[in-house]
């Protein structure tokens, strides 16, 4: 039924790469999974608890390890994927190093980069002192305290959705899909660490596309009553107490609104990541308008590069969450032995 | 508050400024209301700088007054800065100095809106040389005034014979700076140090020795909007615009503010007195007022020019107290006579008169 054990590069050690990897050794074929950071585990690895069910993430980070604990499997780490290419039957991956891999079959798993929130000025993100990204709300989950910079308990504190998605100012108008869900599994942590803790969420639309998302969005509201607005908000600023102020349009109500904060979280949005972004233009594989790689087809051939032997996992090709991102990495995988055995 | 991040702005929008020979252009309010700032700038440009600053008397409004009230067409207005542009070409200036906000936002709208639409160009050519006979080369530079001067605000430092600190104290002044919506607001790239965090006064600011308020509102309009001041309903938008600001900046105590545009600088130092009539509240540390000055005026001071020469006294908000912090000492007696002794219609309800 399967073919005899072929070599597979996997091209990024994230979420996507892992669990490629671990499925494909798991079929008794030898792996070389790269990965450019000096230990595997992506984004996740900075992740505190995970939405819906604030399940710590380490048990996702646990799976992963063990999923590659294979004696097929060879990690490189520190290096990158500098180029792909198709010659003959195989695939040859050259790593950043100039080292050339000689294979069957690659998936790409290069990911995705957080938006720099640099890049949203107005709301001074690298200026004023308590502006932080939803990443590093992650971190103080971790450290068991959040706090502003001076070490004091934030009284009040705003999460500001869709920063660098849907937005056409950074040429950027997907939707991360993410960040919404994101927003109120933290806002719902911020309450519980500090209940005395005002939390409000500035949001365009609620996404919330996944089960029991919708579930938690209510939880958030009727038990640790955090409080939506929707409005972008336009810019923030410093009073002569170093509290932050923000401007937002509540256009619910219909009004402007001026509101004093001591803790700004910014959810960041996914974009390609630059090493994919690379990776794409050294190897001529198309990417989409949304600048992700571009797939073969959306609904039947959403694994395929359009490069032979050479298939996409996870968020290399749009955003997605860890539940979906294991999914589409084992139907690379699917995707990938069918080739093998067809070849 | 971390510097470092508002410096890797300012590195990020930095602009051709160029060293000499300007075709400069005056503003139609600036040299209405406070036409001192003009002559300020051209004495600084030649005497002190020792630049070439060259200006055409055929030059006219731009009509943006018009236009941003919706009188003037576009193609009218992009006609009539091609003739300021043929102005420059036929003297053979090739770098034009902008005095006015609002005309450096017309510039600026209408060279992108040639980049990206080359059709209007051929178009403006056309209409020009039918009505004028007249050709034109674009600019290889347009700077507003506040980007010259910041460019050679060390230069004016190191000529300085005040800096902008009390001298009772040596405290540094606490000085508000208020950029024009205009000037970058609308295309970043065109201003020094973008839109969000502008560097173009902040620079000046602390080349001579001033100390820099970031307060709540220091985004927000003057106020000066031509639909609200033009028409008369609307004028209450204006003031209750200015208000938020002087709000804002009150904890701070500001000893001055600078501005860069025509309109900021006017409205913000006459909706003062206008505050006062009606709200019986006068802003600023000692309740004196905040004297609303332009950078032109304020490099002047530091350089030593005589205030009343200026016209600082043709400001609602009288700088007398301003002038007394930096120890720069001016007879408030002569500020009404004119240059062969005579008393000039001394302007009533000045605030600090």
């Amino acid at each position: 039924m399967r073919a005899t054990s072929k070599h597979v590069v996997v091209a990024g050690g994230g979420v996507a790469g892992m669990e490629a990897a671990g499925a494909l050794a798991e079929m008794g074929h030898t792996v070389s999974l790269v990965e450019k950071e000096q230990n595997p585990g992506g984004h996740l690895l900075q992740w505190h608890a995970l939405f819906p069910d604030h399940r710590p993430a380490s048990e996702v980070k646990h799976y992963l390890k063990k999923r590659i604990e294979n004696e097929n499997i060879t990690v490189f780490t520190g290096i990158g994927v500098d180029k792909i290419r198709h010659h003959g039957h195989e695939v040859i991956v050259t790593l950043t190093d100039g080292t050339a891999i000689n294979a069957d079959a690659a998936i790409i798993a290069t990911g995705f980069d957080l938006f720099d929130a640099r890049r949203k000025e107005e709301y001074g993100y690298g200026i004023y002192d308590n502006v932080i990204t939803s990443a590093e709300l992650e971190d103080m989950f971790t450290a068991g305290k959040v706090t502003t910079t001076d070490g004091k308990t934030p009284s009040r504190v705003g999460l500001i959705h869709c920063v660098g998605s849907r937005d056409e100012k950074v040429n950027n108008n997907h939707c991360s899909k993410v960040c919404c869900v994101t927003a109120v599994k933290q806002a719902i942590e911020i309450r519980k660490q500090l209940p005395g803790t005002e939390v409000f969420c500035f949001y365009m639309d609620m996404r919330m596309y996944g089960p029991y998302y919708e579930e938690l969005y209510r939880e958030s509201q009727e038990v640790y009553n955090v409080n939506y607005i929707r409005g972008k908000v336009s810019e923030a600023s410093v009073n002569i107490n170093n509290r932050l102020v923000i401007k937002v349009e509540d256009t619910l109500a219909g009004r402007p609104l001026k509101m004093e904060l001591d803790l700004m979280v910014l959810m960041v949005g996914m974009e390609m990541s630059q090493s994919g972004t690379r990776l794409a233009e050294a190897s001529g594989l198309k990417r989409g308008i949304n600048r992700f790689f571009e797939t073969g087809d959306h609904h039947f051939g959403n694994n395929l590069s359009g490069l032979r032997g050479v298939f996409y996992a996870g968020t290399c090709t749009a955003p997605m969450n860890i539940t979906d991102t294991i999914s589409h990495a084992r139907a690379a995988v699917a995707e990938t032995v069918r080739y093998l055995n067809d070849r | 508050m971390k510097l470092e991040g508002k410096k890797r702005i300012w590195a990020e929008y930095q602009k051709d400024i160029p060293d000499d020979h300007f075709f400069y252009v005056r503003s139609c309010i600036r040299q209405t209301f406070f036409a001192g700032s003009e002559q300020t700038f051209l004495k600084i440009m030649r005497d002190d700088l020792g630049k070439d600053v060259f200006e055409d008397p055929r030059h006219t409004t731009c009509t943006g007054i018009g236009y941003h009230g919706d009188v003037v067409p576009f193609e009218t207005i992009q006609t009539v800065v091609a003739r300021h542009f043929a102005l420059a070409t036929e003297a053979g200036y090739r770098h034009i100095a902008i005095s006015c906000v609002t005309s450096f936002g017309i510039y600026s709208e209408i060279l992108e809106t040639w980049k990206h639409f080359p059709e209007t160009l051929e178009r403006t050519r056309e209409d020009l040389y039918k009505a004028t006979g007249r050709t034109f080369d674009i600019p290889e530079t347009i700077s507003h005034a506040s980007d010259i001067i910041y460019k050679f605000r060390d230069e004016i430092a190191r000529k300085a014979k005040y800096n902008l600190a009390d001298v009772s104290t040596g405290k540094p002044l606490k000085v508000v700076e208020h950029i024009g919506c205009h000037y970058s607001k609308m295309f970043p790239r065109y201003g020094v140090g973008g839109a969000e965090f502008p560097h173009v006064l902040i620079g000046m600011i602390e080349s001579w020795g001033g100390d820099v308020i970031d307060y709540p509102e220091r985004r927000h309009c003057c106020g000066f909007g031509f639909r609200q001041y033009l028409i008369q309903a609307n004028r209450g938008y204006s003031l209750s615009a200015s208000r938020k600001k002087f709000e804002s900046m009150e904890p701070y105590q500001p000893d001055l503010i600078i501005a860069n545009c025509p309109g900021c600088a006017m409205f913000m130092d006459r909706w003062q007195y206008t505050i006062k009539e009606i709200d019986s509240v006068t802003y600023g540390g000692d309740g004196q007022g905040i004297p609303v000055l332009t950078y032109e005026e304020v490099a002047g001071l530091v350089l030593g020019y005589d205030p009343w020469e200026m016209g600082l006294q043709f400001h609602n908000v009288q700088s007398l107290p301003l002038l007394r912090k930096m120890g720069i000492k001016a007879d408030p007696a002569r500020r009404f006579l004119a240059k062969d002794g005579s008393r000039l219609p001394e302007p009533a309800n000045l605030i600090n008169g």
